[in-house]
């Protein structure tokens, strides 16, 4: 069932993308003898870096641009399936660097690649039942490929973070939304282990395009539109080829997914992907534009919303750097490199 | 011994049946091909699947199936004789009936593989080979085929693009059939550059294992099907012979003897010659296996298969079409259930039902499917009376 009137919207949102830049190419020169990949570059996070401090630079930036403090979050809930820890919460570490008060909800969301997205319908929840004033929900994820392992040449770090309140002061109302969750076993980790077990083809078809085009389907036939009716679709994108695969299928046109295509220049996000495609296309809508958002988890499920642009927007762009911004600050680095940031060398 | 019939075929699409089982599958090419058959009473049921223990965890199909489909009256049991084992199931089929025991009885081919990693699917498949001279080395069974692929182009002067008619024809006949797997064509420049599976084959030269199933009705008694249309068709040969299973232990590994001596067997019991046969399914994982088949059976001098090919010898409108639906390349290779939708194709083109794919005049065909790198081996001719 799709939820319509919800009456909140995106106060603030904001991207965070690592600078390191590791290319396919050379992915595929270390284990393939040559050759290309899935996308042309994926984002590896830093040393210092992992999906707390990204979640805390991306979450900064959605306050700048909602003109919030910290103190005036009502929650802090960061989705990911790479939280530092099993056990210890990467939201209160994220509520304290952000200023909120300790009489705050802070905890971890966990579905795969669309925990940042349950966390922001969890919040719509929150605002619009008077719980709170203003949720935060973050997507943010160091993704782990086993080395040589098809996941390796996509999987890479970003995050995201949305800030919802009140439909009458939002950047862009949301106007619907709906989830599509089957039990589908495509993609998973197990606890005690490193790396994602993933099931090849069957990630495909029977998961990612069926969830996807069901719930953007089930959206639009709940509110009586059609592709024509938004000016851009931001799809989770695992890849360069699905998301441009699924909006054809759904009958959208190859100039309303680009502005929120990133896969091909950062790789795949994970929890971070589909609202860093929607921070991007943020950064350009204008207002009385409409944008399909639809995210994917492995496991499996999807969460469709339909938003609108309204005149704040285009005024609050600028008071956080735009995700352009990220995307062009990229430092490419070699394998030998790669590994070290990511941990992959094993020492003593 | 006496004539022996087939009154029903029916096959599954080949395809990667994520939301279908085992059981599901077996059912609904078994029902097809009884319903084909215009429901006549069976006395048994013969269960062609390779992987079924291995992938599915699953023994006692016979016994498992015929519950599933409410037969549990009647005897049944699997046959594994890895991508042989639809062969030697429909042998079992015919032994019944041309002994005089059964009447009529059934064959369903099934094979599930898609709830697995490629991983444990490829040392499943590797199970054909022998163990401890080779699976545990680490052959595969491409590996093996690439092998021989290799020899062979040192021994006759090809080399890897001569094997590209293979798979160019299959799927060139595949767009006309709609259980295929694949649906589109090939063109030899792109199976050139394909990526390498194992040296000397590529990526576009290989086989792609999936889901299906595939039944055919044998009986005692000739049909004329329902609505008395169709000519009666034969089984006039079966054969199985086998050799030893690790290519090392073969004197002549180019020379598939089992293949020879069951062709040659099925093909003496029939009392045709080579030369009478219009249409044959052959196992055709990669192009080499295609051109050993052709040469064991006798259709093809040693060292020129690939040459005969390459004059579309065995493409549609060739002197001998073969793979006419696609073949293991580009309608599937369903391992256990091979040789029973080898059987399922034929019979359409001798009842003359194969569409755009009908071979005109086909009157004596002739299947054969191979386990492992051709150890087993099981012939069979068709003919329609």
């Amino acid at each position: 069932m799709a939820v319509t009137r919800t009456g909140t919207g995106i106060v603030g949102y904001g991207a965070y993308i690592p600078r390191f830049r590791i290319a396919d190419s050379e992915i595929a020169r270390v284990w393939a003898g040559g050759g290309s990949g899935p996308v042309q570059a994926k984002a590896v996070a830093g040393t210092d870096e992992d999906t707390i401090t990204m979640a805390i630079e991306a979450a900064r930036n959605a306050l700048r641009r909602a003109k919030l403090d910290g103190a005036q979050l009502g929650t802090v809930w960061i989705g990911s399936e790479s939280h530092p820890y099993s056990v210890k919460p990467s939201g209160t570490l994220v509520a304290e660097a952000l200023g909120c008060r300790p009489a705050v909800h802070a905890a971890d969301w966990e579905f795969a690649c669309k925990a940042g997205t349950e966390a922001l319908t969890a919040g719509m929840g929150m605002v619009s039942s008077g719980l709170v004033e203003y949720a935060l929900a973050v997507g943010a994820d160091t993704a782990q490929g086993r080395p040589g392992d098809a996941l390796e040449y996509t999987a890479a770090a970003g995050a995201a973070a949305v800030i919802i309140g009140s439909a009458a002061e939002a950047l862009a109302t949301i106007d619907a939304t709906v989830s599509y969750v089957t039990d589908t076993p495509d993609f998973f980790r197990r606890a005690d282990r490193p790396y994602p077990v993933h099931g090849n083809r069957f990630t495909g078809e029977p998961a990612y395009f069926h969830h996807i085009e069901a719930a953007a389907t089930e959206l639009l036939h709940e509110i009586g539109a059609e592709p024509g009716d938004f000016r851009y679709l931001v799809l989770h994108q695992p890849n360069a080829k699905f998301p441009q695969v699924a909006a054809k299928q759904l009958g959208f046109r190859t100039e309303q997914v680009a502005p929120g295509l990133l896969a091909p220049r950062i790789g795949n996000t994970y929890s971070a992907a589909a609202l860093l495609g929607l921070c991007a296309t943020l950064d350009i809508t204008e207002a009385g534009e409409r944008i399909l958002l639809v995210s994917y988890g492995s496991g499996a499920g999807a969460d469709a919303y339909a938003l609108t642009a309204t005149k704040y927007l285009g005024q609050a762009r600028d008071r956080a750097p735009q995700t352009s911004v990220y995307l062009a600050r990229e430092q490419s680095i070699d394998y030998a490199s790669y590994a070290r940031m990511r941990g992959k060398y094993k020492l003593g | 011994m006496r004539p022996v019939y087939l009154i029903g075929a029916s096959q599954t699409p080949v395809a990667e049946h994520w939301n279908r089982s085992l059981e599901e599958l077996a059912g609904a090419a078994l029902y097809g091909a009884l319903g084909d058959a215009g429901q006549p009473a069976i006395q048994a049921l013969y269960v062609a699947n390779a992987l079924g223990g291995l992938l599915n965890k699953q023994a006692q199909l016979g016994a498992h199936l015929l519950a599933a489909t409410g037969l549990s009256a009647i005897e049944g049991y699997s046959i594994e004789a890895a991508g042989a084992s639809g062969g030697v199931a429909l042998r079992q089929a015919f032994l019944a009936v041309a002994s005089g025991v059964y009447q009529c009885v059934a064959v369903v081919g099934v094979e599930k593989v898609t709830d697995v990693l490629e991983n444990e699917l490829n040392v499943a498949l590797a199970t054909s080979l022998d163990a401890i001279a080779e699976a545990d080395q680490g052959l595969t069974l491409a590996a093996g085929w690439a092998l021989l692929q290799q020899r062979y182009g040192y021994e006759y002067g090809y080399d890897a693009s001569s094997f590209a008619p293979w798979p160019v024809a299959a799927h060139a006949n595949a767009i006309h059939n709609p259980n295929a797997l694949y649906r589109f064509p090939l063109n030899p420049a792109k199976v050139a550059t394909a990526a390498p599976v194992a040296t000397p084959i590529g990526l576009l030269d290989s086989s792609t294992v999936a889901d299906g199933a595939a039944a055919v009705i044998i009986a005692a008694a000739p049909s004329r099907g329902g609505d008395g249309a169709r000519a009666p068709i034969r089984i006039a040969g079966s054969a199985l012979a086998s050799v030893a299973l690790a290519l090392g232990a073969r004197p002549d590994p180019l020379w598939l003897d089992a293949a020879a001596r069951s062709a040659g067997a099925a093909l003496t019991a029939a009392q045709v010659n080579v030369e009478a046969v219009n249409v044959a399914e052959l196992s055709d994982q990669h192009g080499i296996v295609a051109a050993l088949s052709l040469e064991a059976a006798g259709f093809a001098p040693r060292g020129t298969a690939p040459r005969l090919a390459a004059d579309g010898t065995y493409a549609q409108g060739g002197r001998l079409p073969m793979a006419t639906a696609g073949g293991c390349k580009a309608r599937g290779d369903t391992v256990g259930a091979l040789g029973v939708y080898q059987i399922v194709e034929l019979a359409a083109q001798l009842w003359g039902e194969a569409g755009p794919l009908q071979v005109p005049g086909a009157r004596v065909a002739l299947a054969q499917c191979l386990g492992g790198l051709g150890a087993t081996a099981a012939t069979h001719i068709l003919v329609k009376e």
